[in-house]
């Protein structure tokens, strides 16, 4: 039953892609090679729609895989099995810490973790600068978005609605 | 009960919105999880959030997907983490399985590019404000500001594995405060 194999091969994806959703990637192209649920050349487009829209890359490629092999029932039964595993995963590991809640262990390991992790996300943020700051008008757009998210402390959502309306009007 | 059911129902929607305003991966949603999270319920604190991401980095599944798991757990159990985790799924499935059911040529719209163009700009601005918010709590002394910009510039080097960062701060951070613990 193809919702069985569907939910089986998602899972198995979940439980050993770490550290993001293009890390899912590879499972992906194994499915392509296995099964007749997408093609290879069909994973360029996947992996482009996923990233141009909204959610996380590996949920949204989940649906799409699922959607192609077997419609609605298919995107909902592989991106369910995609984010099982780590669901189990994740509970498991709140319940040990907090066993450890006021152990100064617990306190000494996220001393050096926390730092590393805002490093690593400015990082991001520098590379998908790269990305997005392209000539003049994205500058400009940059700096005053970056002006007013401090200035008004509106909601994220509005900016990003905000600046998808600029983009679409002026670059 | 009901209490119980009303916060449920919260948790749906308010990933749902995350989920809805995660533009181009995780990092994207941090600003949001700040916003509505940590600043509008105060279900987490900033320094917790930033826990969980760390976490979510070195554990199977989807960082984003994960945070949220997280703070469902946190506030409603095991029936918390689903909800929460649906939440944050339920955007995706419904954009994705119409946009390929009714869209054939989605990437060649060319109004979708020039609105991409714009909310990449935003998404970026929103890291740096994530950024900025985790930097006053994570950095505390001039070990922890030496961490992030070595990670950072670790990052950026040779994209080390994020993994193998968080590990090793792990590490170096937990023998550096142990020692220093000692002494005083």
């Amino acid at each position: 039953m193809i919702y069985l194999t569907l939910f089986y091969e998602f899972f198995k994806t979940g439980l050993f892609s770490i550290g993001g959703g293009l890390a899912t990637i590879p499972f992906l192209y194994d499915m392509a090679e296995k099964f007749t649920w997408f093609s290879k050349e069909r994973m360029g487009d996947m992996i482009a729609i996923s990233e141009s829209t909204p959610g996380p890359i590996g949920v949204n490629m989940a649906t799409y895989a699922g959607f192609h092999a077997a419609g609605i029932l298919g995107g909902i039964t592989a991106t369910v099995g995609l984010v099982f595993p780590s669901v189990i995963v994740i509970i498991l590991i709140y319940k040990m810490l907090d066993r450890f809640k006021n152990s100064a262990f617990r306190k000494h390991i996220f001393y050096g973790i926390r730092p590393a992790v805002t490093g690593m996300i400015a990082a991001a943020g520098l590379g998908m600068m790269k990305l997005s700051v392209v000539d003049w008008k994205t500058a400009v757009m940059f700096l005053i978005l970056l002006f007013c998210t401090n200035k008004f402390k509106k909601h994220p959502a509005f900016y990003i609605l905000l600046a998808g309306l600029a983009g679409g009007i002026f670059t | 009960m009901k209490e119980d059911i009303k916060e449920l129902g919260q948790l749906f929607i308010i990933f749902a919105k995350i989920g809805g305003f995660t533009f181009g991966g995780g990092y994207a949603m941090l600003s949001l999880i700040q916003e509505e999270i940590v600043k509008r319920h105060g279900w987490a604190t900033e320094e917790e959030v930033l826990d969980y991401y760390a976490i979510g980095q070195c554990t199977p599944g989807i960082i984003a997907v994960n945070t949220a798991t997280f703070i469902g757990y946190k506030r409603k159990g095991i029936a918390g983490a689903a909800v929460a985790t649906l939440g944050m799924i339920f955007p995706s499935l419904v954009i994705i399985m119409a946009i390929s059911a009714f869209i054939n040529n989605f990437l060649e719209i060319e109004i979708v590019g020039h609105i991409f163009n714009g909310i990449r700009v935003a998404v970026t601005v929103l890291i740096f404000n994530a950024v900025k918010d985790m930097y006053k709590k994570a950095v505390i002394d001039k070990v922890t500001l030496l961490f992030a910009v070595l990670s950072c510039a670790v990052s950026l080097w040779n994209g080390a594995s994020p993994i193998m960062t968080v590990l090793f701060a792990a590490v170096i951070g937990a023998l550096v405060k142990s020692r220093g613990g000692k002494r005083e």
